[in-house]
């Protein structure tokens, strides 16, 4: 079966006054149906770099690779230029749900507007079919009072409810894709669990494919089944969320979990990753992560290494580099 | 009062609200009636959703935000100063031994000001320094205890990623040579691995210089491992108290529970047995009488379900204090 999503060889370089930068460098990811892909990372590590390529939602300074593929439902989502074909996968066949919900809805639009816009666009649809889809769908994702919400404004509703509203509208259209880029990174924890539930829910409902953005490695395992951990733009380890973080080979992904507090283990201390993540300006060769690397080998060390993922164990992929720094602490 | 540094005593902090020029003015209990004292030396956590008052406390402890009724005394070596009654001079000491650091490295600082200005403001402001060559002295001590480097001193903010600007903060907030400390969210917009580094920061320094911190987050486990005391806060209320590791590992209330449960657990086999909460957190325009958990409480007992058990502190063990309605 092929997937739903097949992201391959992708860079992604932006044209800036300083110059042009590496955000993404060779990246294959892959996503089925019903699955959640998690991206774990830093910040600037490119996963919504990533994420905003599969819509080709990356600013106009944005050069893809021309051997890089991003095959979604057996179509080259690259390839496309003409704003028909783009409108096919914005917000039709892939929807996306932001970290800020307040941001990503218009103040001065009613919900509910918006809403039935989206619907009117991509759905062969009239307005009054697009309300009452809305509507179901804001009642789906557990808001009480679902004609009354309809009709009001984004400030009206509070943070939790916001993101309610944004993945009803999200999912309203039945996309195959969703793109979740950090959702429950500006809620409180009570309403995080809340939202992960409801987000669990509805992908076994639907059946789609979900890319699940966050830097929070509990949250990944709660929601993801496949992880991808990201450092400057290369994907450095990836593979089934319990093997990556109960067995995590590669030094960044053991950093990564060295420095998350864990509170039923509170004696352990908290060890933070030497460094600072170098600028996108000044990638280093050879393996990025050498300039943080505790346990460097000589070779990988002074950059003679290529990134290049190998397969440790079936579905466990890791940087050749970072297998041999792994070995080594 | 011996090892307290800090007292606060029946503490209420309200807000006048006025919907538009038309409708009644009405009153936001933001804090209500918290007692606390914190002892010399300690990390005191305060931890709640966004909402629940912990920043508004945490201000009001400062002398930023007006309390309504109650307290706050500060215990110096030589007096002791009362918050509620305190005139310019004393108020101007005070903020000398009483400092800030804020939650987003990227706001707090301002973007046309080099490092080394923006550290040695406090210094300039509340005149401690006398010479030049005093304040860069003062400046480049305390930059170096924040583990920044000396050159970094003549650059301006943006040059610096975000763990380096909240050491920057740090430094701001030291350089007076304060004893006390709020860091309000102070490590909420940061990475893991940089949190993890300003958080053994904040304890190296707490060390070195006698701090006492006022901690202030939504994160429950950065809480659980760098503070001393805890306090769980909703809706203006504590809900419980105790020393750190006793209520992680024992939480008695409601509230408690439900907030530990909601941590995503990093093991993906333990899949979230969250204990959850239904809607969301009250308006503090009109809590709910009696106690303010009820509305979402998982498991009320039928007297508090009615709103007829008031809110009031029992000490369960020593130092653990639980919200009578959660003991009953």
């Amino acid at each position: 079966m092929s997937h739903l999503l097949e992201v391959k060889n992708l860079d992604v370089k932006f044209d800036t006054d300083e110059g042009r930068i590496t955000a993404v460098e060779n990246i294959s990811l892959s996503v089925d149906q019903g699955e959640v892909l998690g991206i774990v990372g830093e910040s600037g590590s490119g996963k919504s770099v990533t994420a905003k390529s599969i819509m080709k939602l990356n600013p106009g300074n944005t050069s893809y690779n021309e051997d890089a593929e991003i095959i979604l439902d057996n179509e080259n989502v690259l390839q496309f230029t003409s704003k028909q074909d783009l409108k096919k996968i914005r917000g039709g066949k892939v929807s996306m749900i932001f970290q800020e919900p307040m941001a990503s809805f218009a103040p001065a639009i009613k919900i509910g507007a918006q809403m039935v816009e989206q619907l009117l666009i991509h759905k062969n649809i009239n307005k009054d079919e697009a309300k009452s889809i809305s509507i179901n769908m804001l009642k789906r994702v557990g808001i009480a009072d679902a004609e009354k919400r309809f009709n009001q404004y984004a400030f009206e509703l509070s943070g939790g409810m916001r993101q309610r509203a944004m993945i009803a509208m999200a999912l309203s259209t039945m996309p195959k894709l969703l793109l979740a880029d950090e959702p429950t990174t500006a809620l409180d924890v009570t309403i995080q669990a809340q939202v992960i539930n409801l987000i669990k829910d509805i992908i076994k409902e639907y059946q789609m494919g979900v890319i699940f953005i966050t830097h929070d490695l509990g949250v990944i395992a709660q929601v993801a089944d496949h992880v991808a951990v990201m450092y400057l733009g290369s994907v450095v380890e990836k593979g089934p969320v319990n093997e990556i973080l109960k067995n995590p080979k590669h030094p960044y992904t053991k950093g990564l979990l060295q420095a998350l507090p864990d509170i039923n283990n509170l004696d352990a201390p908290l060890s933070p990753i030497p460094g600072n993540i170098p600028s996108p300006l000044d990638r280093p060769t050879g393996c990025v992560f050498r300039t943080r690397c505790p346990h460097h080998n000589p070779e990988g060390k002074d950059g003679k290494i290529e990134m290049k993922l190998i397969e440790v164990e079936t579905g466990h992929w890791v940087d050749q580099c970072g297998i041999k720094c792994g070995q080594n602490g | 009062m011996g090892d307290n540094l800090i007292s606060v005593n029946n503490v209420s902090v309200n807000f006048d609200y006025q919907e538009n020029f038309i409708s009644k003015k009405q009153k936001i209990h933001a804090v209500n009636n918290i007692n606390i004292k914190i002892k010399k030396g300690s990390f005191f956590g305060l931890v709640g959703e966004s909402g629940s008052g912990k920043t508004t406390l945490g201000r009001a402890i400062l002398g930023a935000n007006k309390i309504s009724s109650g307290n706050v005394i500060f215990h110096d070596d030589e007096r002791d100063y009362d918050l509620t009654d305190m005139n310019k001079q004393d108020l101007k000491e005070y903020r000398k031994k009483a400092q800030l650091i804020f939650q987003d490295p990227y706001a707090a600082l301002s973007p046309r000001m080099t490092v080394r200005d923006i550290i040695a403001e406090p210094l300039e402001v509340m005149k401690i320094t006398n010479s030049r060559e005093e304040t860069d002295e003062r400046v480049r001590d305390i930059a170096a205890k924040c583990r920044l480097n000396i050159e970094h001193l003549r650059r301006f903010p943006h040059a610096f990623s975000g763990g380096q600007r909240q050491r920057i903060s740090i430094a701001r907030a030291l350089v007076s040579n304060p004893k006390f400390i709020v860091a309000d969210e102070s490590v909420a917009a940061l990475d893991v691995s940089i949190q993890a580094d300003i958080l053994n920061l904040l304890k190296q320094l707490q060390s070195e210089l006698n701090l006492t911190y006022l901690f202030i987050s939504h994160d429950l486990s950065v809480v659980a491992h760098v503070c001393d005391v805890v306090a769980v806060m909703y809706l203006g209320h504590i809900v419980e108290m105790g020393p750190s590791r006793e209520l992680f590992k024992n939480p008695k209330h409601s509230y408690t529970k439900a907030l530990l449960s909601s941590i995503p657990s990093i093991d993906p086999e333990k899949r979230s047995e969250a204990i959850e909460l239904k809607g969301e957190i009250p308006s503090a325009l009109n809590p709910p009488p009696g106690c303010v958990f009820r509305t979402r409480c998982p498991n009320p007992g039928v007297d508090c379900k009615g709103g007829e058990i008031n809110m009031g502190l029992t000490e369960v063990e020593p130092g653990h204090w639980v919200d009578q309605c959660c003991v009953i």
